[in-house]
């Protein structure tokens, strides 16, 4: 494919001709926000974070669903846009909720990031909120609608996969939600924990319960690991803290693999010092399982040592 | 199967039916035979005009006139504030308000006796005494019905008159004697601009899509009608179906798609039953389905009803409603046009931009381009509501003011108020005040005012009317149907609505105003979709012309007309005679007064319901 060359805040760059500007502008070091864009799903252009503009074109256009053009010149940081970002951050910090105190995404949070960036604060108002719904149901995911900015990752990433397909949207305008199957707990719904929408989520809206409160970014090390549960070994993160191995998280599926759950409670079983209970869903219930039947392995003779 | 020859003899045969509807209104006649047509349209259809097509038809038949009297049911006649109606030729009567009793006066004295009933008969077709003939009524006059060409002329389940007034020969002549260039030229050089709001030319539409090559390619026409108050579709659906399938078997063949869908708001039930019918007969016929007229070309139609969202009027949601997915925007990578419903070429018009085509395949572009203005040839169908006395559906050359709809045709504003604006374009459009009434109406001029044609509503205020609370009105509708898809529009707009109740609450402040321009900017300018682009529309225009408003309710914490209910009061003036009417009428009990002695409202206890004012006969009570 051809490549095609235009002018990003003054800097030349040459690009395959399908790429579109977010990701010509990551080649010259420019990051343009956005909350919704993710190189690996369907591109939307929900959150409108990276309006950028075009010269000659009489309107800002998102920079996610724009392809280069070859002498195209783009301005990324320019008054105008800087005004729309900041109130388009300001209409999500007002119907977010003041916790990143406690939330457990504060520090990897891009929602945190860009009000940090444009100087976009928290205040007080009596308008409508966001439902404050958490569901607890599962032992392995959190989910928090009040801190939801329905960029929609989630939905796609979990629709990438046939026999999934669990989550999408609910409701209308306003009062528009993410639903797990048709609006149900986590326990109730098909949701099998293979946890691909967490790794999406921008904010702490669904967040891996087993890592709540163990470690943020910031006070403890991580470090990328290889899942050995098959050949294809998807990404994972081990938190560690004091030199203790305290949590595993899911980073990305490899390409054409779905992450699963038993991949993730092997990783913790293999890297963790003291892993938790693992738990299988029954009907409509988690219940508390052995590592045996967790992994498959009744009636095989385990030698796995936790030092291999 | 039949062939052009056939449609030919159709024609030929059904005109000698529906000779006396067409013939000219001074040829005098002193024959008994009389067409009665009842309005079918859907105000006239909710005021039961079906059953007084049967209460007619009965009693014709005990007069023994049914030989001679032939009573149809035909599309929308326009003036729905007047409905029932009914037209009687060759005369050309308008009679409107007909009720079931009124039915065995115009048997007896119109039928049998030849005499005019006077006191049925529309009041501004009375002049000096003498009964003007419907088309020379000031309402019907300055119109010009391009797009309802048939629409209350023909019985709409009747086929053959479709024919009789050259339905289908326009197909016929697209199939047979153009090239697809040629149709596509012929569309471009009219320069039919798109009617349901947005005004893209049709035939450059339908040229990129034509130069695009795709083993498949679809013709969406878009009838999911949702503007507040609109309904000249859904009259166009209702009254004249088969002018929206000619025309989408004709882009068919422009664009080289042999399938169609019309997809429809369910709230429309009569509308798809019609289709239905409407589709069935024309494949029964062989003018949709395999091997139209005994050519190759084939095309077939297919309905998709809406569930309700008003976003689905909006191009990409309405595909991603087709493919079964929630009906959400999808952002502009590539046009419809080359990847439209299920990423296959698409070509999506509204309904009259469809019931446009045979017209204009039929009379030339020549004839088309001489309508209108140069900016939009032809016409606009508009839905005149609110304060108008001629509440209805008018189609108008383009080009004709503002005043000329509002005051000539829709007979202006009743009760003798005065007219304070119009607002156009429903929930994306803007309010034009009184000193731009008399721009020509096309879509460059009204967007240039700050408000847009849209799909055709045009709700028409008066002095009662508070500017404030209409914003509040149109972006309440907004929010409600907002998709939730984008940031601006799903966040936005609700605090946009949630500053408008506070200033209509009389809790605004000066600050809000300021907050109002910056989210009504934010969202224009970042929003995904139309919805969003435009749903500051009726703020920033109502903001423009009507400022002083939005002061008075922040500042003064008053409301200058009178109509937000926080900001009111009612009160009694020296004018009472102590007649203790409005006290007894008052549901809270909260007017005090002796006989013969002034009385006085309590505030405390008021709920501003307004019964004092309405029952008071010597205009005692006031708001203030």
């Amino acid at each position: 494919m051809g490549n095609v060359t235009l002018v990003i805040d003054g800097r030349e760059v040459s690009v395959p001709k399908d790429f579109n500007i977010i990701e010509a502008a990551k080649r010259v070091g420019i990051d343009i926000p956005a909350l919704c864009y993710d190189p690996n799903l369907e591109i939307v252009g929900a959150c409108r974070l990276c309006l950028v503009e075009v010269e000659g074109w009489n309107k800002p256009v998102t920079a996610c669903s724009t392809r280069v053009q070859e002498g195209m010149t783009v301005y990324t940081e320019t008054e105008q846009l800087i005004g729309l970002r900041r109130e388009i951050l300001q209409l999500l910090l007002d119907n977010h909720p003041n916790d990143c105190l406690t939330c457990q995404k504060a520090g990897e949070c891009l929602l945190q990031e860009y009000a940090y960036r444009y100087d976009v604060k928290f205040r007080e108002h009596d308008g409508d909120r966001r439902r404050a719904l958490v569901d607890t149901s599962s032992p392995y995911i959190l989910k928090d609608d009040s801190k939801c900015v329905l960029c929609g990752k989630c939905v796609r990433i979990c629709y990438q996969v046939q026999d999934r397909q669990v989550l999408s949207f609910g409701g209308r305008g306003f009062d528009t939600k993410i639903v797990v199957d048709a609006d149900l707990a986590f326990e109730e719904s098909s949701c099998v924990s293979c946890n691909r929408c967490v790794t999406v989520c921008p904010v702490g809206a669904l967040v891996d319960k087993r890592v709540l409160g163990k470690a943020r970014p910031w006070d403890g090390d991580i470090k990328g690991v290889k899942c050995k549960a098959c050949d294809y070994g998807c990404n994972f993160e081990v938190l560690s803290k004091n030199g203790k191995n305290i949590a595993v998280r899911a980073r990305s599926p490899l390409k054409g693999r779905p992450l699963c759950l038993k991949g993730r409670l092997m990783t913790e079983f293999i890297y963790l010092d003291e892993p938790e209970v693992p738990y299988r869903k029954e009907d409509t219930q988690f219940v508390e399982t052995t590592w045996e039947e967790a992994l498959g392995l009744e009636g095989v003779l385990m030698k796995l040592s936790k030092d291999e | 199967m039949i062939t052009i020859q056939d449609l030919n003899k159709i024609k030929e045969k059904t005109l000698k039916k529906m000779e006396l509807r067409l013939r000219a209104k001074d040829e005098k006649t002193d024959i008994k035979e009389r067409h009665v047509l009842i309005c079918g349209g859907p105000g006239c259809h909710s005021a039961n005009a079906e059953g007084i097509k049967m209460a007619l038809e009965e009693k014709i038949k005990k007069k023994d006139l049914h030989k001679e009297v032939k009573v149809s049911l035909a599309g929308c006649f326009g003036l729905c504030e007047t409905g029932p109606n009914i037209e009687i030729y060759p005369e050309g009567i308008f009679y409107a308000h007909v009720g079931m009793d009124d039915l065995d006066e115009i048997v007896e004295e119109h039928l049998c006796n030849g005499n005019i009933v006077e006191r049925l008969v529309f009041e501004d077709a009375l002049e000096d005494g003498k009964v003007k003939h419907v088309s020379d009524i000031t309402f019907y006059k300055k119109q010009k019905k391009i797009a309802l060409r048939n629409c209350g002329i023909i019985d709409y389940v009747n086929l053959d008159e479709y024919i009789a007034l050259d339905g289908y020969q326009a197909l016929a002549k697209v199939i047979t004697e153009m090239t697809q260039q040629d149709i596509i030229d012929m569309m471009k050089e009219a320069n039919l601009r798109g009617r349901g709001g947005a005004g893209f030319p049709a035939g450059i539409k339908w040229e990129t899509a034509y130069k695009y090559h795709a083993d498949q390619k679809y013709v969406i026409c878009n009838a999911d009608e949702g503007d507040p108050g609109a309904f000249m579709d859904r009259s166009i659906l209702e009254g004249d179906p088969h002018s929206v399938l000619e025309a989408m078997a004709i882009c068919g063949y422009a664009i080289g798609s042999n399938q169609g869908f019309i997809y429809i708001r369910a709230e429309y039930p009569i509308a798809v039953r019609r289709l239905e019918m409407a589709i069935e007969q024309a494949k029964d016929k062989g003018l949709l389905g395999k091997n139209i007229l005994g050519t190759d070309f084939s095309f077939d139609i297919e309905l998709r009803l809406g569930a309700g969202a008003f976003v689905c009027g909006e191009g990409t949601a309405l595909m991603e409603s087709i493919e079964g997915k929630r009906g959400m925007p999808r952002t502009k990578i590539y046009r419809t046009s080359h990847r439209g419903l299920w990423q296959k070429p698409t070509i999506i018009n509204n309904v009259e931009t469809f019931a446009n085509v045979p017209a204009i395949v039929q009379n030339g572009v020549e004839w088309f381009k001489n309508i209108g203005t140069e900016d939009t040839p032809g016409t606009k169908v508009f839905a005149l509501g609110g304060k108008i006395a001629n509440t209805g559906l008018v189609e108008i050359p383009m080009g004709l003011t503002l005043r000329e709809i509002i005051f000539d045709i829709g007979g202006g504003i009743p009760n003798g108020k005065k007219f304070k604006a119009v607002q156009t374009g429903g929930p994306s459009g803007g309010c034009i005040p009184e000193e731009h009434l008399d721009t020509p109406v096309d879509f460059g001029s009204l967007g240039r005012l700050g408000s847009i044609m849209g799909s055709g509503g045009m709700i028409v205020l008066d002095e009662d009317d508070c500017m404030v609370d209409i914003a509040r009105f149109f972006l309440d509708f907004t929010v409600d149907e907002s998709c939730g898809k984008c940031t601006p529009c799903r966040e936005g707009t609700k605090r946009m609505l949630e500053i408008l109740e506070r200033i209509t609450e009389g809790k605004g402040t000066p600050e809000d105003l300021d907050r109002l321009e910056s989210l009504a900017e934010t969202i224009t300018q970042a929003s995904l979709c139309g919805l969003g682009q435009t749903a500051a529309n009726p703020v920033v225009s109502t903001m423009k012309y009507f400022r002083e408003e939005y002061e008075a309710h922040v500042y003064d914490k008053k409301c200058p007309a009178g109509s937000c209910k926080e900001l009111i009061e009612y009160f009694i003036t020296d004018d009472c005679t102590g007649c203790t009417l409005c006290a007894r009428n008052c549901p809270v009990s909260c007017i005090e007064g002796k006989v013969r002695e002034l009385h006085v409202i309590d505030q405390s206890k008021c709920i501003k319901c307004g019964d004092c004012m309405a029952v008071c006969r010597f205009d005692a009570v006031i708001i203030r």
